[in-house]
């Protein structure tokens, strides 16, 4: 064989298998989370995050209640914003961590973090101190940034949002725990739960320009839903925010609620940042779609102070 | 010296060289430190020249090296140091195999008239207004937008291709990156001068070098009186007429014992093929070759082209997707100025200092760097201007300034590149989504880092932007995150000269720490 011919041949034997390997796409065999606890939601007070996780986890029957063993668990926190810990734009790094644990504790078989970043990724991952804490406990860190990591999913019943592109490993992964932080928001006022998700899709542009409120209430009822929500309140952006220009912006309210509904998580956080709950649009359009309970009075709530 | 080593030596240096400076423009994880780069960077002739124009130190006299190298012993920077120059020598090497039997040289006059006045014309024009023609000409600066337009991309679609593969199995130790695409225009002059030099180095070894590279020009007068030169030993000579045949600059002539030390750039290959030992490295000739067509290698230099031209095309399918709102944005931005990365001082400063060589470009991590077609005028091509429609610069980042070998970027302590206003963000409120779709929207307001652009009440229960030039540093993070199309509601006009902005407020905030449970 000529050296012309072996190259032609083996650059179209190279571009065949790489069209081969990025055709397949997923399916959607689902393990749906088992449910059974004992609370709809518990509220932890005055410890640190990690401490305070570990309390709170045990009241809904340890994480081995939303996990089983072998299972592939996605745990998705914010890492939005190139800053430090302090300034509280990303969730705490110390939490992410003993989520893990507790994960692999269960007996998950693998657990994978990422975020869809708004600044620069590679600084976002590095400087919220969440790449090292969660490789540290044993999770794979996984990019996120370009769109070949994201699958075209249906929104079925969606008002604005009709289909987005979702990370592949939200669809591979057996188990979603979503991890958000607490923070003030510039124009829906406040970002949590429901918010959170935008880090797991593509194109968040379209959300801006498609009402973001009904946006984001929209992707809630894409059917990989999260079996729970971990709200870090330990830090608290409470102005400027969803980025933050100095720690004077952040308030340390050592707080944390977890719960299996989103739509009573973020009821309960807005409470917690002092925001008027009707005033966030997002929550009462999740609420209508039957996504989630924000009358969180007639909910079973355990509330702990450490 | 008539060692056969000498050649060898000479392909082990270079070749080291070449990998470093490869690597360096293809570091697309950004993972060389900038103290490695300005090491890297010392001894290339034109930046260091530029650089020491400006502070006169020892610190940037890499260039009065290279001079005192050269008269030693002759171009050997050329051979040695040179990227765009080691570049060539693997070009011609290629070429060499592509002919298959050994491609033969020989000696040819040299094209004086044009050297000397495209050297005449660099030296005058730089001189009277400034960098602009070595803009073009310098070989580091060639060498990368080189890298910039197709040397990275390549080593890129290759990772890319690799972490597909890996990330199949579940291993995400690689990561995809994006091929940055370049406006199609931009890719003219890179292409023109890969046609240029690649093609006379896979035909003619260095005749680019010879004839038009100003810095090969210049160092050739100086090494007309090198202390170590090529020369025959003619006692031995039998005018086997093989060194002239392999000589890359047809530079020898043999019949008459002489060796054009102008266009010599010290490789050495006529020491070691020399079968009497006839070549010495220590002071002082011939012949020709007949054109035949190939239609082989016409077709592969059909192919080449046809890459060249469709690399943008696949690049392009990359970017982010436009998002489309319900209705287009109606009013045009209205642009003066272009926005010049920080360090710059002012556009017309930069514009008089930066050779072009895109080594910020590659060098930002956030890719918001792009080589400039006409927005600095004709004499600022490929001199790096802001995209913020690609991207935006980042807030905790000194990169740029950092690795500029020439002082067009001064560098910048981090605390004084955050208050440094390289632009001012104008707002559209006509275009905002918040007036036009009256939905809730803050992509601006969200991204900005100093909150320059903030909130205030509009209609009902909808917030709607506000900005603030006074701390507004001209990041662009707010025109980037901008939904609207085709005009952003939300635009950073260049300043022509930077300026310092104010520090943002600081408030402490009312909200207390929660005793109770609010719920």
């Amino acid at each position: 064989m000529k050296r012309r011919d072996f190259l032609k041949k083996s650059a179209g034997a190279g571009l065949a298998a790489g069209a081969a390997v990025s055709v397949g796409r997923y399916g959607y065999p689902w393990v749906s989370p088992p449910v059974s606890a004992k609370y709809d939601m518990v509220a932890i007070m005055g410890g640190n995050p990690d401490a305070m996780f570990d309390l709170g986890i045990q009241e809904l029957g340890g994480m081995g209640a939303f996990i089983q063993k072998g299972q592939k668990v996605l745990v998705k926190p914010n890492i939005g914003w190139d800053v430090i810990p302090e300034l509280a734009a990303n969730t705490n790094p110390l939490l992410v961590k003993r989520i893990i644990e507790h994960c692999f504790k269960a007996g998950a078989k693998e657990v994978y973090v990422f975020d869809h970043s708004i600044d620069n990724w590679v600084n976002c991952y590095k400087n919220s101190g969440i790449e090292k804490a969660a490789k540290s406990a044993g999770a794979k860190v996984v990019p996120a940034h370009t769109e070949n990591y994201y699958q075209e999913v249906d929104i079925p019943g969606g008002d604005r949002l009709k289909k987005a592109k979702v990370h592949e490993l939200l669809l591979e992964a057996d188990v979603f725990i979503n991890v958000p932080i607490l923070k003030n928001h510039n124009s829906t006022r406040m970002t949590c739960s429901l918010k959170n998700m935008m880090g797991v899709v593509w194109d968040r542009g379209f959300w801006h320009a498609n009402n973001l409120n009904q946006c984001i209430a929209d992707y809630a009822l894409f059917q990989k839903k999260p079996a729970l929500n971990i709200i870090d309140c330990y830090n608290v952006m409470v102005k400027n925010g969803p980025q933050g220009v100095s720690k004077q912006d952040v308030v340390q309210m050592k707080s944390q609620i977890i719960t299996t509904d989103w739509v009573a998580g973020d009821t309960a956080a807005s409470k917690m940042l002092g925001v008027e709950t009707g005033k966030i649009e997002y929550i009462s359009l999740a609420h209508k779609l039957g996504l989630g309970n924000m009358n969180i009075d007639s909910l079973n709530i355990k509330r702990i102070k450490m | 010296m008539r060692s056969p080593f000498l050649r060898t030596f000479r392909i082990i240096f270079s070749s080291l060289i070449f990998i470093c400076f490869f690597l360096l423009f293809a570091d697309f994880k950004y993972l060389i430190p900038s103290k490695y780069i300005s090491i890297l960077l010392y001894l290339q002739f034109i930046p260091s020249a530029v650089k020491f124009y400006d502070l006169l130190t020892l610190a940037s006299a890499g260039f009065i090296a290279v001079l005192v190298l050269t008269i030693l012993t002759g171009r050997t920077y050329c051979s040695f140091l040179c990227p765009l120059g080691i570049g060539q020598d693997i070009f011609s090497r290629i070429g060499g195999r592509i002919r298959k039997k050994f491609r033969r040289y020989g000696f040819k006059k040299p094209f004086t008239m044009l050297r000397y006045t495209l050297l005449a014309a660099t030296l005058i024009v730089v001189l009277l207004w400034g960098v602009y023609l070595l803009t073009l000409l310098d070989p580091y600066s060639i060498f990368g937008r080189f890298m910039t337009y197709f040397g990275k991309p390549a080593v890129i679609v290759l990772n890319n291709f690799v972490a597909g593969i890996l990330g199949k199995f579940d291993i995400y130790s690689l990561s995809h990156s994006v091929v940055t695409k370049y406006q199609l225009l931009s890719y003219s002059i890179p292409v023109v001068f890969l046609l240029l030099v690649g093609g006379l180095s896979l035909a003619k070894g260095r005749l680019y070098c010879n004839m038009i590279c100003p810095v090969g020009t210049l160092l050739g007068l100086v090494s007309k009186v090198s202390l170590l030169r090529i020369r025959f030993d003619e006692e031995r000579c039998t005018r086997c007429g093989r060194c002239s045949l392999g000589c890359k600059s047809s530079c020898i002539d043999f019949l008459q014992y002489k060796v054009d030390l102008s266009r010599c750039v010290s490789c050495f290959n006529c020491i070691k093929i020399c079968p009497d030992k006839a070549m010495l490295f220590g002071i002082v000739k011939l012949k020709k070759k007949e054109h035949q067509t190939d239609p082989e290698k016409r077709r592969f230099v059909a192919g080449m082209v046809l890459f060249l031209l469709g690399l943008p095309q696949i690049v392009r399918g990359q970017d982010k997707p436009v998002p489309v709102p319900q209705k287009a944005s109606t009013v045009k931005e209205n642009r003066t100025t272009p926005v010049c990365p920080p360090g710059a001082g002012s556009i017309e400063d930069f514009n008089k200092h930066c050779i072009a060589c895109s080594l910020c470009v590659n060098a930002c991590p956030n890719n918001v760097l792009e080589p400039a077609i006409l927005q600095y005028g004709v004499t600022g091509m490929m001199q790096p201007v802001m995209n913020y429609h690609r991207s935006f610069c980042t807030y905790n980042c000194t990169k740029c300034t950092e690795v500029c070998p020439t002082y067009a970027l001064k560098p910048l302590l981090m605390e004084a590149k955050k208050l440094t206003q390289i632009g001012k963000a104008n707002f559209i409120k006509d275009n905002c989504i918040v007036k036009t779709e009256k939905t809730a929207c803050g992509a601006c307001s969200e991204a900005c880092p100093t909150k320059a652009v903030f909130m205030i009440p509009y209609e009902g229960n909808l917030l709607i932007p506000e900005t603030n030039s006074d701390i507004c540093i001209g990041c662009g993070h707010c025109e980037y995150a901008c939904p609207t199309t085709p005009y952003k509601a939300i635009f950073v006009d260049g300043n022509a000269v930077h300026q310092a902005a104010q520090k943002p407020e600081i408030e402490q905030s009312e909200i207390e720490i929660p005793v109770e449970f609010p719920f």
